[in-house]
Order: C-alpha cells, then sequence, then structure tokens
C-alpha cells in the first residue's frame, strides 16, 4: 500500500531539494496607510517571483475586469487624478491590466471595500529566500492586526504615498514596528509614477522618515522609490529611476542577515508539556526558546531553582548530543525533580528574572479600555498568571511620539504599565529576547486577547513597593479553626456543582469550615488562606491546571479528588488532609 | 538525520520545530482535542509531527475521519492500513441522516453534498464527542480566505467561523480559552507550503496514498475536468465513456469531485519535479471552491474545515 521512494534522484531534481532546504526563513511585514498599495505591492512580488499560479492569475484577470467594468459606470463622480492611477482599466484601454490587490485582498468584505480588513498571510520563493510576508490592515481601526504581524517578523516595509508623504499612521507603524523588535526596515515610497518619478519628492518624504525612524533605533533603514501597480523597483531596477543607487525591494530582502539564529543567546527552555509513557521516563517537551544546550550541562528548574543536569536530549529520531533555538525537543534530567508545564529551564549561570512586579510596554486590543482595578490573566513563554496592571506610567501620543499621562488605555493605545502577576514570570527584557520578553493579556471573562506586552524590567518600585500584610499568621488562623486552609478539587462531571454542595455539607457536618466555589482562583486562593476548606468544581482544564499551579507556589494545602472515588471515600480524604495538616 | 535537522536552521527545519509547539500547546491547554484525518498527504505530514511531538508516548488524541462515503477506495484501503500498523486510534463519522436521505454529490450537487456530508457531519462529530479542540492540515497557502485564518481558529457554539472576531495572535503565544461547547481549530500547517509539504514527505519517508502517482486510471473528461470513476456508483452522462489515462491527484477528496491531472511522475521526486514547473494550483482541480468568489470563506463560516 505505502509508496516505496527511489534512493537516487535525477540530478536537477536532487539540485532543485538542495536549493529548496538550504534556503533559510525570513518574515516580513508590510505595513502602510490605507491606500498605500500594500496589496498591490505584495500581489506583484508573488507575480514577479513566479508565486502565483494561471488559475489563480485567469480568476484575478476575471474579477479585476469585473471590477473595472464596475468602476467605469461609476466613473463620472471620479476625479481624473484617480482614473489615471493604476485604474486605466476603467477607461477600458487596457483590460488585460491586472488589479494585483486582488491576489491578496481574501475576504469578500474585503473586495467590496477595497481595503484589507484582517493580516493575511503569503508565501514567497526567491532565488536565496523563503519568505512568509504578513499583509497587514493599515487602517487605525485594525492596528491590533499590524501587531499580529509584527510580532514575529524579522523586516519591515513600510509604504508611503509619494503623494501624500509621511502620514501620522506611518509613524505609528515605524514606532510600532521598532517597538516590536524588528531589526530591519524598508521605507517604500509608491505611486511613484503619479509624481513622475521626481526624484525631490522621494528624497523629501525618504529624508523625513529616515531621519525618525534612525530614532527609533532600527538597525538598518533603506529607501525604495517605487510603483506597485507598475512594477518599478521592486524585483526590477527600473529604468525610470536612473538616479536611485539602492537596488531592488526584492534585493534588500535576499540580503538580510537571518535573525532567527539565537545561538549566542542565554539558554531558556519553557516546559510546555510532560511526556511520561511510563514509570522509567519522564520527558520535559518545549521548544529552545533561546540559545544552545548540550548533554551534562547544568541546570536550572525555574521558579523551584533546583539545580540538575541534562541527561539526555529525546527526538524522534533518536537522541542528540545538544539542541539550539528553534528546535522543538525533550530533555531528560539526571534527577527526578519537580517541573512541570510553566517551568523554565535555563543554565544556572545565566538566570532569567522572575519577575512579579514589572514594568512594560502595552499594546491593547480590547474593546473595553484597560481597567486598572480588574484581574486579567497574563500568558507568557508557557505560564499563564491571573496578573493586575497596576498603574499606567504614561501613553504614548503617536501624533507626536509624547508620553502623555493616563488613567487607562482605550483601543489601539500603546503606553507604559506596571503589571503585578500573582505568579513570577519567568521573563528576560523584550530587547534581549523577543521569546520570553513577550506577553499577551487574556480578558479572564471574554477570553478574548485583549493586549500584547513586551517586558522592560523589574518594576521601578521605589519606596512604594511594600506588600500589604496581613498581622494574623496562617498559623494562627489554623489554630483558631483547628483545621489547615486547603483548596480541593472535584473531578470535572456536568454534576460536579451539586457533588461539590453534597460534599461540603457531610464535611461540614463533620465539624469542617467549608466553603463551595465555581472556578474563580482568586477566590479560592482566598478563602484557603482564610482557613477554610475550598471545594471547587471547575470544568476549564486552563482554570484547573491555574489552581493547581498557584496553589503549589503560594504553599496552600491542595487535594485533587479522582472520579472513581464514592463519595466516603472522599470524605475521608478530605478530613485525612486536615489530620495529617494538623 | 538529526544533525542534518538541528546543526543548520533552515526552513524547513523551523517549520517542523513551530508546528510540533502549536501540537504540543493545544494538547497541554485542552481537555479533549482531536486531529482530523482526511488520508490526503498534509493529514500524513500532521499525523508524523503529531507523533514526533509525543515521542516515545502515544499519541494523546484520537483521529477522526469524517466519512462522506465518496472516498476513493484506495484511500479507505490506506487508512486501516496505516491505522492498524501505528496502532492509531480511529474514530470513523458519518453524518447517518443526511446518508439516509440518500444525499450525494450528483443529485444534490457539490455546495448541498458538501455541507451535509462535511460540515454537518464534522459539526456533529465534535459535538458528539465533545472535543474542545481540532487539529486541522489547512495550509494559509491554499486558499485566500485560509490565508486569513488564526493558527488557533476560535470557533463559537455553532463551530462557526467570524473573520471579523479573531483574536489577534502574536509571537507563539496562542490564546486557548473557551467557554463549555466552544471550541477551537488548530492549523499546524499555516505556515507550509504545498512544495514544502512534499519536500517533507520525502524527507521523512511519509507514506501517502498512491493517487497521488501517475498511473494509467479510468478517466472521463467533464468539461476541461478529469474525473476517476472509482467504482459503479458514479453516473455517466449520455456519450460519457470511462477511457485510461496516466493521471495523478494533486488534492484528494470525493472522487466524483476531484480533478485529476496529467502526469507522469511516479514518485515523490518526480511529483516535486512537476510541481515546481507546474503553473496551475493545487485547488484548481477542486470543484467545490469555484461554486462562487468568496465560497470557501462561505463554507467555513459555516463550519468547514
Amino acid at each position: 500500500m505505502e509508496t516505496a521512494l527511489q534512493t537516487s534522484l535525477p540530478l536537477d531534481v536532487q539540485r532543485l531539494l538542495d536549493e529548496h532546504s538550504s534556503r533559510e526563513l525570513l518574515r516580513l511585514v508590510v505595513v502602510g496607510s490605507v491606500d498605500d498599495g500594500k496589496s498591490t505591492l505584495i500581489g506583484r512580488l508573488l507575480y514577479e517571483c513566479d508565486g502565483l499560479f494561471e488559475d489563480q492569475i485567469s480568476a484575478v484577470k476575471k474579477a479585476s475586469a469585473k471590477r473595472a467594468a464596475a468602476r467605469t459606470e461609476a466613473s463620472v463622480a471620479v476625479p481624473p487624478e484617480v482614473l489615471a492611477s493604476g485604474l486605466r482599466a476603467a477607461a477600458g484601454a487596457e483590460e488585460e491590466e491586472l488589479d494585483f490587490s486582488l491576489f491578496t485582498d481574501g475576504l469578500k468584505a474585503e473586495r467590496e471595500q477595497g481595503i484589507t480588513i484582517d493580516v493575511a498571510y503569503r508565501y514567497l520563493s526567491t532565488g536565496k529566500r523563503k519568505v512568509i510576508i504578513a499583509d497587514t490592515p493599515g487602517h487605525i481601526q485594525y492596528t491590533r492586526n499590524m501587531a499580529t504581524g509584527a510580532s514575529t517578523a524579522d523586516a519591515a516595509v513600510i509604504l508611503v504615498d509619494a503623494r501624500l508623504g509621511v502620514l501620522p499612521q506611518t509613524r505609528r507603524h515605524a514606532y510600532i514596528a521598532s517597538l516590536l523588535g524588528i531589526p530591519y526596515l524598508a521605507v517604500a515610497v509608491n505611486k511613484m509614477d503619479l509624481v513622475g518619478f521626481d526624484r525631490a519628492t522621494f528624497e523629501r518624504i525618504g529624508q523625513e522618515l529616515a531621519d525618525f525612524a534612525y530614532t527609533l533605533g532600527f538597525e538598518g533603514v533603506r529607501l525604495f522609490p517605487v510603483s506597485a501597480s507598475r512594477g518599478d523597483n521592486i524585483t526590477r531596477a527600473s529604468a525610470r529611476t536612473p538616479w536611485h543607487e539602492g537596488g531592488t525591494l526584492l534585493g534588500w530582502l535576499e540580503s538580510l542577515p537571518h535573525q532567527r539564529r539565537l545561538d549566542n543567546a542565554a539558554f531558556r527552555f519553557p516546559v510546555q508539556y510532560v511526556i511520561r509513557p511510563h514509570q522509567d521516563y519522564r520527558g520535559l517537551a518545549g521548544q529552545v526558546a533561546s540559545g544552545t544546550v548540550r548533554v551534562g550541562d547544568e541546570v536550572q528548574v525555574l521558579p523551584s531553582g533546583r539545580r540538575t543536569r541534562v541527561a539526555g536530549i529525546d527526538t524522534f529520531e533518536g537522541p542528540l548530543e545538544e539542541a539550539s533555538a528553534p528546535a522543538s525537543v525533550t530533555l531528560l534530567l539526571a534527577d527526578d525533580v519537580d517541573a512541570s508545564r510553566g517551568d523554565l529551564l535555563s543554565h544556572v549561570d545565566e538566570s532569567p528574572q522572575a519577575l512579579q512586579q514589572l514594568d512594560a510596554m502595552l499594546v491593547w486590543f480590547g474593546e473595553q479600555p484597560l481597567d486598572v482595578t480588574r484581574r486579567y490573566l497574563v500568558k507568557q513563554a508557557t505560564r499563564t498568571a491571573p496578573a493586575q496592571v497596576e498603574r499606567i506610567h504614561w501613553r504614548m501620543e503617536l501624533e507626536d511620539l509624547a508620553e502623555v499621562p493616563a488613567e487607562s488605555l482605550s483601543l489601539n493605545d500603546i503606553g507604559k504599565v506596571r503589571l503585578v502577576c500573582r505568579r513570577p514570570l519567568l521573563a528576560d527584557p523584550y530587547r534581549d529576547n523577543r521569546r520570553t520578553g513577550a506577553f499577551i493579556i487574556i480578558d479572564a471573562l471574554t477570553h478574548d486577547t485583549v493586549g500584547a506586552g513586551m517586558v522592560l524590567g523589574p518594576a521601578d518600585t521605589g519606596a512604594r513597593g511594600a506588600v500589604e500584610a496581613s498581622l494574623i499568621s496562617s498559623a494562627e488562623r489554623r489554630a483558631r479553626l483547628g483545621q489547615p486552609g486547603a483548596i480541593v478539587l472535584l473531578p470535572a462531571s456536568p454534576d460536579a456543582a451539586s457533588r461539590a454542595f453534597e460534599l461540603e455539607r457531610s464535611l461540614f457536618d463533620e465539624g469542617r469550615h467549608v466553603t463551595t466555589v465555581s472556578g474563580d482562583v482568586e477566590v479560592a486562593l482566598a478563602l484557603a488562606g482564610a482557613g477554610l476548606i475550598a471545594l471547587v468544581h471547575a470544568e476549564a482544564p486552563q482554570a484547573r491546571r491555574v489552581l493547581r499551579s498557584e496553589a503549589r507556589d503560594a504553599g496552600v494545602a491542595w487535594l485533587e479528588l479522582e472520579a472513581s472515588e464514592d463519595a466516603k471515600q472522599q470524605v475521608e480524604r478530605v478530613l485525612a488532609l486536615g489530620e495529617n495538616a494538623k | 538525520m538529526s544533525e542534518n535537522t538541528l546543526a543548520r536552521t533552515t526552513h524547513l527545519a523551523e517549520l517542523e520545530a513551530e508546528s510540533i509547539h502549536i501540537i504540543r500547546e493545544t494538547v497541554a491547554e485542552f481537555a479533549n482535542p482531536v486531529m482530523l484525518y482526511s488520508i490526503g498527504k498534509d493529514s500524513q505530514v500532521l499525523l508524523h509531527l503529531a507523533r514526533k511531538a509525543f515521542h516515545p508516548a502515544p499519541l494523546p488524541f484520537p483521529l477522526l475521519h469524517v466519512d462522506t462515503t465518496w472516498k476513493f477506495r484506495e484511500m479507505y484501503a490506506f487508512r486501516d492500513a496505516f491505522v492498524a500498523r501505528h496502532g492509531l486510534k480511529l474514530l470513523v463519522h458519518q453524518n447517518r441522516r443526511a446518508l439516509a436521505e440518500g444525499i450525494n454529490p450528483f443529485d444534490h450537487g457539490s455546495q448541498k453534498y458538501t455541507h451535509a456530508m462535511k460540515t454537518q457531519a464534522l459539526l456533529e462529530a465534535l459535538a458528539q464527542h465533545g472535543f474542545d479542540a481540532a487539529f486541522g492540515g489547512a495550509r494559509r497557502d491554499e486558499e485566500k480566505s485560509r490565508a486569513k485564518e488564526r493558527v488557533f481558529s476560535f470557533r463559537d457554539k455553532h463551530g462557526q467561523w467570524d473573520p471579523r472576531r479573531q483574536r489577534p495572535e502574536l509571537w507563539n503565544l496562542y490564546n486557548g480559552r473557551v467557554d463549555a461547547g466552544e471550541s477551537m481549530r488548530v492549523f499546524p500547517l499555516s505556515n507550509w507550503t504545498e512544495l514544502d509539504v512534499w519536500h517533507y514527505v520525502l524527507r521523512e519517508r511519509i507514506p501517502v496514498v498512491p493517487l497521488y502517482f501517475a498511473a494509467e486510471r479510468p478517466i472521463i473528461d467533464r468539461n476541461g475536468t478529469l474525473l476517476m470513476v472509482d467504482d459503479e456508483r458514479m453516473r455517466l452522462r449520455p456519450g460519457e465513456k470511462p477511457t485510461l489515462r496516466r493521471v495523478r491527484f494533486r488534492t484528494l477528496g470525493c472522487y466524483p469531485l476531484s480533478g485529476a491531472i496529467e502526469s507522469s511522475a511516479t514518485t515523490v521526486e518526480a511529483v516535486i519535479h512537476e510541481m515546481v514547473n507546474a503553473r496551475q494550483s493545487e485547488r484548481q482541480g477542486r470543484l467545490i471552491d469555484h461554486d462562487e468568489e468568496g465560497s470557501m470563506e462561505l463554507k467555513k463560516r459555516e463550519g468547514y474545515f
């Protein structure tokens, strides 16, 4: 049934495969304001790099003609310069002219409105590179999608309309690109055909943006005079800009250094999942976030700080001697130390910071403004923790990059905040490590992703960092109630709530101080902290996991009941918990 | 092997590492995940990556084949042999009511048929087993609305996709939180292209259904689409008579809806060679994509993969 493979390949196929496999991946984000021609530029790049197929091209030809016809009907009101701007097809003169933006705007609403709503990913193969292009919307309403595309990018292309020059939105995009740590920036001054390929116009715009971009800290900024609709300086040098010596956009893409090599960075391994097929195998599965690990290396498990050695690096193909970012591997440790999802392994002399109070840059995505009185969830590496944005240091006014005081952040705002997490994040400053320095904020009620954060470092708390501590110790509380506080998790089931109430009754009758809570981590911890037995019935696996690790970190007694136990056994186990701890 | 893949971070090694990360993340964050298995090359690659992700443990989730009953016979044979050989847990789900009503690709048209036998059947199966996450092998390079998909694609209680309400997805931090009844579609192969898939099939020696390779097959030419007459259920139109032609398939689905291409490629290498020179996209032979402009988007909104 299964196909046997030949071992010897024809020479040209072998060469093809070698070329294909030796190419490195580059992630590119293309940004610009509405109507700057991003989709057209990307469509043009794909078309000229043979990234499109004939049926796709013929479909676009059909759609281009349809759109052109519709525009002809409506053209009475269209000003002449718009008709000239690459919409020649509207005049019926050049029906063959392709509307390159149609290759990329894939949603119905996008085609109807002629704008890009959501980030889309395109795949380009050049002679030297495989490029993943994030095509991002320029409209202010969709800035969050621009940040989405920029978060993983190695390089950014910002489009500017030659007729309009640098707009506030252009500066906003450059700022976000720098904030997200993209090192290389190309400025494509587009629609040069509409300004007669005027060198002075190009240099004026380019200089203004380049000056701005350098203040933002990009490693390299390059300028290209282009016409996306006509193909000038995209993949071929244009005869219409003889004064331009900077080459083509494609040439730039192929010349960029590969950024994903983090070989020299400190080793970081967030534990994703524990693989335990049998008693003798306990593997920590995860992706090396940065750096390199070798068999025999001394490592520490954070946050516990316990030290051990790497006994093996396991993969499906067999053991490895070393693994570097971004490999997904499984680590075997020399000692049976406790390590689970959310923990992080590093070399002993290169620790990340364990940050419970930290300062960070935050891009807000939520429809509801950031509420400093609310609890959110933070996901960083493989750890999810309840957190609160305690303070907004300032909000950035993107018009002039001014830092202004703010009580809150609204949709698409960017600001510097202080975050307080229930459990410490094992993080590095974002500028040092884009993997361990990044986090997202999740609304615990709606489950929406409402923010993206970049760690700056420990909170600059000065004198006001003192934690308010209760004057009553937990030992005193235990003594008063005659029982330890504990969290007891019931097995997930449709009738978990009623089972919890039955168990609560039985324990109450046994003289215990006990109460039932649904799945709120905060409430359960508070109750257990006050000495009560908190019976928790939570369906969501995330809530169960967070509870488990929260209780562990807080040192609260913890018991998980099994579905196989009957009510009597459950009562006995909870009572035993109390006896042992007393 | 291992030195090749890890010493140099080529794009394929990076894609592999990213996909394994996504698969593990899903299993860590969800209570009851499932992997959609369609028997195609992308499914084979996805399954291979999943086995790598949890090695040496068995897969911590079952496979689900949403069976329209109209797949190629060779696909069923391949499925059963492969599952048995690797000891995989496979669930097969068919829309029984639609079958009883006699819904088929000939009388009901591809749209109605696909909705009943694929979309409805899938939603039924997910609900019946209470799966809260479902892996799919879709790639963003397949189709324009696919290019807009997140890796973690949120579905409401009705299994529906709303492109305007997608969660922002930054770095490799996937938000897997859902309420009861809601679910996530997860696409670990999002960033792979068709060429990457074939290259990986070659590199990893991944078995695929022989229909991907050229052979003499009984074919009718219907308005330029080459359809294979796989069994006696095929409805021939007046004047249509199957003739043996040397063809293969770039994409596999229900045989009355999958167009073949003329080809002489009988090995993975030859397929890759042919593809590099090909001028037609992979889904060009998929009749269900061409019902109307934007039809994939509509299907996805309703719950299609």
